[in-house]
């Protein structure tokens, strides 16, 4: 009897096909970009959390040199000798692979290679990375493949990197997390190295988390749009059964049996809308992760594996979702069941139609969810009160949404029967549309805003690029002599020179770089600031003051006026703060002399040259000073290099903005199926009154144009509200800079059109279908009226 | 000697060109006392029996292996050959130990001959000569800091020497200082010890200790009341059959080997230690000298948790002789 029962149950499903689609569609959409950007995120986690755990640079604190880059193995040797438990690391980058060397014997057990790698004492030639490693460095050396190893790093014993790179030193030490008793101090032993906290090492998983969090909000958008086509295919279907659930009760199936069967009919159809789901998303995320890594690779210097492997964190996610929305819709549909009376007749429609006064009540509770948000605008602070101002706004807006368009249509313009009956035809639609409105206006709003941030981001970092890229030619020497040499030879053709002098060290106790520059024209005319004194360049010339960056000032609380450490004992105040976008590490601008006084081994080994004769003076430079071509680089293509990766970002947003525009139409497409095949009844008496069919088909697409585009009107401002969140509060809570907001009404049109587009390809088919529809058909209304 | 087994597969590839122990070998010193980068294996393994003020026992490990993934010593990285080393004290309560790694060639441990220096990190064996020596090594949790004098001379196990560990012939160089008196300061959590007694030096090298068939030995060195000392070890075979070896030292140092099967050890109480079943205590027996006693470990969890774990620790004795002594028991699963 079970068996007869589930299949009268799923036997709707075969006589609604349409409904089975929507229903699979709608869950396969939300769990698909839901688990594709949880795919995305997890592959790349996995990947930071590779990368620190091999580098060990997350796990443990470092010693490394207070000036310049190397250690002498010299230094390694006394500081075990005085009971310093470090390991060694050699760090070479060649061909844009990281050589990490290190000494397998004295490397902290904590850290991962150590034994996945397949280390033994007796192969310590052997070199390993991943296959794109392996296949950047054919020919060079050979390079054993280990897909644990994270992208980008080659691993291998410290002696063969030394040997390979022609080297006798080290880059830095890591400091054994268990320490002897009776250990000297450091000073003692090796002065000239400094410790470096680990969990100041540019915490790459906290810097990205932004990014992450964008893809994350824009995968719950669609997971929540999703539900919504879930949620309403459950009503409809449920309501369309009453009349053979009643049959079956009546026939003395136990109500207990018939709940069952429900929840297991559901609970397959679930499972195969959320593989479907599942599968999507795997090809989602394989077409984006290749952007999404050159991006967090641009703008953080993270490394993110470029292939996909299933993960269990994101597809168990992705089911789970799909099993507590869809359970979630059922739930109260099951309760419906249970409370109807045995006999109660089929109330067509009776779903769909709510009251005026429950989308008031709906509203009233959107309106105190964006009187939160504002709130939160005003006093919130901290990363979560941002997304939550964000989400308090979004959901907020879309509860407010279906009366607003209510209201709207009472001003709706026009006289005479047919306009009237076609506004009030519209606002009778309203609840069975709302749902379908909702998710097109989240999807808009939510591109609007995306894309105003993602583009203000790079107007803001094209103009920073232009006064941080000034010089024309920069040129990198391998060697001192060869360094003075080239500033002798442009000093004495009267060719502004600008040296990058730079050093690592710890300021105000976290990891940042300190530069030394030759203040002149280029700096006192391109450098724009945040805040400044009036005398800035002057004041940094003659050592009595500093230029930090705005991720330093914001960190620390500190802004122009306030003292910050530039060395033992000396503080100096900030003249000037400066924006320094896509860089997450602090930054110390002083001037040359100061700088060379702090750090007399420093050594500029780049320069910034300015030049009207580029090519000329390139042409120079090789020939007489044998510096290698691919050691002159043109401003042109450091500043194409930088903006490729934000394209790369582009990339990855509009694909995203694609797809949850496409969620929306669909949604819309399923709600006016859906009502078009209810319609039927309502229609009828005005096609017998004379509109002819195709007429009501025209009328159906003018109403899907005017309600898509009274969405879109209300998308703009939320949209615009978004970025401004956005830009005001998440990136200054994530990034540490605060950017101006630019408008793009271009942009926005276009969005605009892509809107209306999906909306009137979604109201097409229902469209056609009116026009096509049999005049018996019509007729029959009349003669089966109940 | 389970590193010896452990390590055993490591150098595999190059097993052919290590150097072999020979009969009748003649020990040249001080070079002896250095390495001998040609075999595979060698320790510098010192033992102690200690007393603190109020009469409380305390044992003191400082153990420095070499050990090579192929014969002979190059400069730098690429030197074959590994250090490592144990550190342990063990008191009635609680036993510490721990354990350093280095690579040859680049300096971070060795062993110097004039003056004699044999050191991994800041742990370090050291003295003029080989009879006036301070040890010391630390750990996170304790530190240990004493000055050795030798008391009598070196002496020699097997004949002359060459110490043989199977009857198909592996062997190898074994000699001891066991007349050394110590005393120094122990380092522990509940505070600094003064401690004085006697302790142990073994010098071993060889190049394939263990045969297949041997899965793990029982190492005792046992320091009796009237001044004489023995050493005796026996290697486990799977066959349940035991090869056993022993040398008897007198007050002067004057020293008989003894061949297989004269000296019998057998285990008379297991515990259960590091979730094995370890013997705690051993009836040794050695007839031609009358020897017929006990072996009880002072504290029955003194076990090494170090890359390749064993058991060490000192032990008492009681019956025909009474003393104090040291006892090692590797291979035990």
């Amino acid at each position: 009897m079970t068996n007869t029962i589930l299949r009268a149950l799923l036997s709707y499903w075969w006589r609604s096909p349409l409904q089975l689609f929507t229903f699979l569609m709608g869950l396969a959409l939300a769990t698909g970009l839901w688990s594709g950007v949880q795919a995305i995120n997890s592959e790349a986690r996995a990947s930071y959390d590779a990368a620190a755990a091999t580098l060990g640079e997350g796990q443990f604190d470092q010693l490394v040199p207070r000036a310049g880059d190397r250690i002498p193995q010299s230094v390694y040797i006394n500081l075990r000798r005085a009971a310093w438990l470090v390991s060694p690391v050699l760090d070479v980058t060649y061909k844009g692979v990281r050589f990490v060397g290190i000494d397998p014997l004295t490397t902290p057990t904590q850290m991962s290679f150590s034994s996945d790698a397949g280390f033994s004492l007796e192969d310590t030639d052997l070199i390993f990375g991943n296959a794109k490693v392996a296949s950047v460095l054919e020919g060079f050396v050979d390079v054993i493949i280990d897909k644990s190893i994270p992208p980008g790093i080659a691993i291998a014993d410290i002696g063969v990197v030394q040997r390979l790179f022609k080297r006798s030193d080290l880059s830095r030490l890591m400091i054994l997390p268990e320490q002897p008793i009776r250990r000297p101090d450091l000073v003692e032993i090796a002065p000239e190295l400094v410790v470096q906290p680990s969990q100041q090492i540019a915490d790459v998983a906290a810097l990205t988390d932004s990014f992450h969090l964008n893809l994350t909000a824009f995968g719950f958008l669609s997971f929540a749009v999703g539900l919504f086509i879930v949620h309403s295919t459950i009503g409809l279907a449920f309501e369309q059964r009453r009349g053979m659930i009643r049959t079956l009760r009546s026939l003395g199936v136990p109500l207990s049996n018939l709940l069952s069967l429900i929840i297991v009919e559901m609970g397959l159809l679930v499972l195969v809308g959320a593989i479907l789901g599942i599968v999507m998303g795997y090809t989602i995320a394989a077409m984006l992760l290749p952007d999404v890594a050159a991006t967090v690779e641009g703008l953080y210097g993270a490394r993110v594996s470029g292939t996909l492997s299933l993960r269990p964190e994101w597809w168990l996610s992705g089911i789970g979702l799909a099993f507590l929305g869809a359970g979630m819709a059922l739930a109260v549909r099951i309760w419906q069941i249970m409370q109807m009376p045995l006999l109660s007749a089929v109330q067509p429609r009776a779903w769909a139609i709510a009251s005026a006064k429950r989308i008031r009540g709906i509203a009233i509770l959107g309106m105190i969810l964006l009187g939160f948000s504002g709130l939160l605008a005003l006093i919130g602070t901290g990363l979560g009160q941002a997304f939550a101002l964000i989400g308090f706004l979004l959901i907020g807006s879309a509860l407010v949404l279906p009366w607003l368009t209510i209201k709207l249509l009472d001003f709706a313009p026009g006289k005479g029967v047919v306009t009237s009956w076609f506004w009030a035809d519209t606002r009778q639609q309203m609840p069975g549309l709302s749902l379908a409105l909702i998710a097109l206006l989240l999807a808009v709003s939510a591109n609007i805003g995306v894309s105003t941030m993602v583009s203000s981001f790079r107007v803001t970092f094209v103009s920073f690029l232009d006064q941080r890229l000034a010089p024309e030619l920069f040129v990198r020497v391998d060697e001192e002599k060869t360094a003075s040499a080239l500033e002798k030879y442009l000093l004495e053709r009267d060719i502004e020179v600008l040296p990058l002098l730079t050093v690592e060290r710890p300021v105000v106790g976290q990891p940042a770089k300190l530069y030394g520059v030759r203040v002149g024209r280029t700096y006192r005319e391109s450098w724009q600031f945040l805040g400044a004194d009036p005398d800035v360049w002057d004041q940094v010339a003659r050592g009595e003051a500093v230029i930090v960056n705005e991720q330093l000032a914001r960190r620390n609380n500190l802004w122009v006026a306030d003292e910050v450490d530039i060395a033992p004992g000396l503080n100096l105040p900030i003249a000037a703060v400066v924006g320094d976008y896509g860089n997450p590490q602090g930054q110390v601008v002083m001037g040359e002399l100061l700088f060379r006084k702090l750090y007399p081994n420093a050594v500029a080994t780049s320069f910034g040259i300015r030049t009207t004769d580029t090519a000329n003076l390139r042409k120079a430079i090789q020939a007489d000073l044998e510096v290698p071509d691919s050691g002159i680089i043109n401003q042109a293509s450091i500043k194409n290099m930088s903006l490729e990766v934000f394209e790369r970002t582009f990339a990855v947003t509009a694909a995203l903005n694609i797809l949850t525009l496409g969620v929306a139409g669909f949604a819309m497409l399923m709600s006016l199926l859906t009502l078009a095949g209810m319609r039927t009844p309502q229609l009828a008496p005005v096609w017998a009154l004379g509109l002819t069919r195709t007429r009501l088909g025209v009328l159906e697409l003018a109403r899907a144009l005017g309600l898509s585009l009274i969405v879109f009107i209300c998308a703009i401002p939320l949209g615009l509200a978004l970025a401004w969140a956005l830009l005001n509060f998440v990136n200054v809570e994530a990034f540490g800079w605060q950017l101006p907001m630019f408008f793009f009404p271009a942009d926005y049109a276009f969005l605009g059109g892509l809107a209306v587009l999906a909306t009137l390809i979604a109201a097409a088919w229902p469209a056609i279908q009116m026009v096509r529809k049999p005049p018996a058909a019509l007729l029959k209304v009349f003669s089966s009226e109940r | 000697m389970a590193w010896a087994q452990s390590f055993g597969g490591l150098g595999s590839k190059a097993a052919d060109e290590f150097a072999t122990p020979l009969r009748n070998f003649v020990f040249d010193f001080p070079n002896d006392h250095g390495a001998h980068p040609d075999y595979r294996i060698e320790w510098w393994y010192l033992t102690a029996n200690l007393e603190g003020p109020s009469g409380v026992q305390y044992g003191l490990q400082w153990t420095l292996f070499r050990t090579a993934v192929a014969p002979g010593e190059e400069k730098g990285w690429s030197s074959p050959q590994v250090w490592f080393a144990h550190a342990a004290v063990t008191t009635p309560e609680a036993h510490f130990a721990t354990e350093r790694f280095a690579r040859g060639g680049i300096g971070q441990a060795g062993v110097t001959v004039e003056p004699f220096r044999a050191w991994i990190d800041e742990w370090k064996l050291e003295g003029p000569d080989m009879n006036s020596l301070s040890v010391q090594a630390a750990s996170p949790d304790f530190a240990f800091d004493m000055d050795l004098l030798a008391t009598g001379p070196l002496v020699f196990h097997g004949e002359n020497g060459f110490s043989q560990k199977s009857a198909e012939g592996q062997a190898s160089y074994y000699y001891s200082q066991p007349f050394y008196k110590i005393s120094g300061t122990l380092n522990l959590p509940e505070g600094d010890i003064s401690v004085t007694g006697s302790a142990w030096l073994d010098r071993e090298w060889s190049s394939q200790p263990l045969s297949d068939s041997q899965k793990g030995w029982d190492w005792f060195s046992l320091s009796f009341e009237d001044g004489e000392k023995m050493m005796g070890f026996q290697l486990r075979q799977s066959d349940g059959n035991h090869y056993t070896s022993a040398t008897w030292i007198d007050v002067n140092g004057e020293t008989q080997s003894y061949p297989d099967g004269a000296f019998m050890a057998e285990p008379i109480e297991e515990a259960r230690v590091a979730g094995r079943d370890i013997p705690i205590r051993w009836r040794v027996r050695l007839s031609d000298r009358g020897l017929d006693a006990e072996v009880l470990a002072l504290m029955p969890k003194a076990w090494m948790d170090v890359s390749i774990p064993y058991w060490e620790g000192p032990v008492g004795i009681s019956g025909s002789h009474n003393g104090r002594g040291y006892l090692e028991m590797t291979g035990y699963q």
